[in-house]
């Protein structure tokens, strides 16, 4: 909650690596240790850098809270009370299913914690998902690369610029 | 005793809080971490659902999210940039025609 309360990105930045670091715990604590290395390492470690990288180049403007507080449509009359409605909806079909759905317990034993099931089965049974990722990552890096780049010289000069 | 229940409810409100930050903030790196905020919601119930059902396809697909994730964000964060050179600003309000 705090991540979205706040105006300046760089500190949302931070507290959402907190508390992607606290759901690494939760993975833990679900006998997935597999999958908590990897939220620390990829989100909290790259992606969350990559995004305090950007945070930094692009001088972190804050938001203008005047002109949101004017301007903002969700502020209005109307979607604020469609919003209402929809949250007490929402929270009454939560309280339903909390109370009238089967209790579900217990977890059972017998989970796959061990790296060695998940990366066979990885790389049998989900070996062609597997490669369209591979594919996926380098479309996106090269997407990144092409969208990102400063204009060349030559693009300038074919547009009369400097 | 902590059940499926207790992570299902973590990961709505999770969801719910990424939700409203893409509604509410106007800031573009601000939406671009609270859609990261629903992803990591979704693979909580991945796990989850998984460990409840003792397979590890839950793991797995916690895994292509979390690559898909990492390319929406690198390629979120390239357009933002080049967003960022056009027009000095970072709320999506100005960026409403798609032609300048």
């Amino acid at each position: 909650m705090l991540v979205i309360a706040q105006r300046n990105p760089i500190y949302s930045v931070l507290l959402l690596i907190a508390s992607f670091g606290a759901l690494s715990g939760l993975y833990v604590l679900l006998d997935a240790p597999f999958v908590a290395v990897i939220q620390i390492i990829v989100y909290a470690g790259a992606i969350m850098v990559l995004f305090l990288f950007v945070v930094m180049l692009l001088n972190a403007p804050h938001e203008d809270t005047e002109y949101d507080e004017r301007v903002h449509p969700l502020l209005r009359q109307g979607p604020m009370r469609i919003g209402a409605a929809l949250a007490v909806a929402l929270g009454v079909e939560l309280w339903w299913a909390l109370t009238k759905g089967a209790e579900s317990g217990a977890f059972p034993g017998g989970a796959v914690t061990s790296v060695r099931a998940i990366g066979r089965s990885l790389f049998t049974d989900y070996a062609f998902p597997f490669e369209v990722t591979s594919v996926l990552i380098l479309v996106a890096m090269v997407g990144a690369v092409v969208l990102a780049r400063r204009d060349s010289p030559r693009d300038r000069r074919d547009r009369g610029g400097v | 005793m902590v059940t499926l229940d207790h992570y299902l409810i973590l990961s709505a409100i999770l969801f719910a809080i990424g939700a409203a930050g893409v509604f509410v903030r106007r800031n573009l790196i601000t939406i671009l971490l609270s859609i990261e905020i629903m992803l990591n919601a979704v693979n909580l119930t991945f796990v989850a659902f998984g460990r409840a059902l003792g397979s590890a396809d839950g793991q797995i697909i916690v895994f292509f999210v979390m690559t898909v994730a990492a390319a929406e964000a690198a390629v979120g964060l390239a357009i933002v940039i080049s967003l960022f050179r056009h027009k000095e600003s970072l709320n999506p309000d100005s960026f409403a025609s798609l032609k300048w």
